[in-house]
């Protein structure tokens, strides 16, 4: 499985490591609803410390799709709901 | 569905209609290559862009601890002088001056990280892009439109999300960049106008520099004072040689004159 860290580049996990990032995904998702940006805070930094230190990186010339993507280092909800809502991403 | 997969999914949406215009993929790889192209023009633009504003941050913060030190010095004379109130007046500046040190090194920092994060990703699109033009090749020697479909789709998507991330590395830079730019041009308009001091709750910058100065030139004007005094009321030599010009020293060929009448009387008598 791939995931991409928004600004930072993609990694690739061993499956059994999807479980672990859901169960960090599902607070990230509960701080993101309750507009709770420390809570917000708090959920991502796991969530992408979990990450790192499950996942391996890509090469830099790899071009593939990932299967799940997180907001990068110091994103805000804000950020996130503009990710969410379409409004941030440039086309391909 | 979580955070994590929403976002992606938004990603390959994005990616999928972008490939359902087009009437041959293939042409897809050609068009997309093109805007790779000018995505890292662009994003090596942003870190020149970044660089510079670093740059000028950089400089300003040099001029602000220049001031500061200008303060300190300034409150140091001040003392030794002894007034305390200018000493004090000048420190309560200098903090105030601080405070625009420290803000200006942490917007240093924050544009420094965003520096690195952004030609991290220039290198990251750089062997992506070069990587795309092989497979774009690849792909349409290879396969026939109806069969490239699937490889295209993959591709496309895989360089669309980094292309997507890369443009966010890019506004967000471009964002701070501008914040960035106009606080500096603030601080530079302040500096210019003398009035560094002025926002910070003080008068101009240079009223503490004046008053210490008045005080030199008074010291002098004082010390020369009491040196003329003195010279005038000591009656040293100086009063003497005026006192013995030109006059005097006439008299004395006058004086070696009067050899004339003293021999007058001696003719006299010998007549």
């Amino acid at each position: 499985m791939i995931i991409r860290i928004m600004g930072e580049g993609q990694l690739r996990l061993p499956e059994g490591a999807l479980e672990e990032l859901n169960r960090l995904d599902v607070d990230l998702e509960s701080a993101v609803d309750k507009q709770d940006e420390a809570a917000f805070g708090v959920a991502l930094r796991a969530l992408l410390e979990a990450a790192r230190s499950l996942g391996e990186a890509l090469p830099q010339d790899a071009i593939e799709p990932s299967d799940l993507i997180l907001p990068g280092d110091g994103a805000t909800i804000e950020e996130v709901h503009e990710l969410l809502t379409d409004g941030g991403l440039i086309p391909g | 569905m979580g955070v994590m997969r929403r976002v992606s999914t938004i990603f390959r949406a994005k990616a999928n209609k972008a490939l359902d215009k087009m009437e041959d993929p293939r042409e897809t790889l050609d068009y997309s290559y093109q805007t790779q192209l000018e995505l890292l023009q662009k994003v090596r633009r942003g870190v020149a862009d970044v660089a510079t504003s670093r740059k000028r941050v950089e400089l300003q913060m040099n001029q602000v601890q220049q001031q500061t030190d200008k303060l300190d010095r300034q409150a140091r004379d001040a003392l030794a002088a002894g007034r305390e109130d200018l000493a004090r007046e000048a420190l309560t500046r200098k903090s105030g001056v601080q405070g625009q040190v420290n803000d200006l090194r942490a917007q240093y920092e924050s544009l420094q990280g965003e520096e690195e994060k952004l030609t991290a990703a220039s290198q990251r699109l750089q062997a992506k892009v070069d990587a795309f033009r092989v497979k774009k090749e690849t792909i349409k020697a290879t396969y026939t439109a109806a069969e490239a479909t699937t490889r295209i789709n993959e591709v496309f998507t895989g360089i669309s999300e980094e292309m997507g991330d890369v443009g966010l590395a890019i506004q967000r830079a471009e964002d701070k960049t501008e914040q960035m730019k106009a606080r500096a041009g603030a601080i530079d308009e302040l500096m210019a106008s003398g009035a560094l001091s002025d926002a910070l709750g003080g008068p101009p910058p240079d009223d503490i520099q004046a008053e210490l100065d008045r005080m030199g030139a008074g010291h002098g004007v004082d010390a020369e004072l009491a040196k003329m005094k003195d010279e005038l009321s000591g009656g040293g030599e100086a009063p003497r040689q005026i006192a013995g010009g030109g006059p005097v020293s006439d008299a004395v060929p006058g004086n070696a004159n009067t050899s004339f009448p003293v021999q007058q009387p001696h003719t006299g008598e010998g007549q």
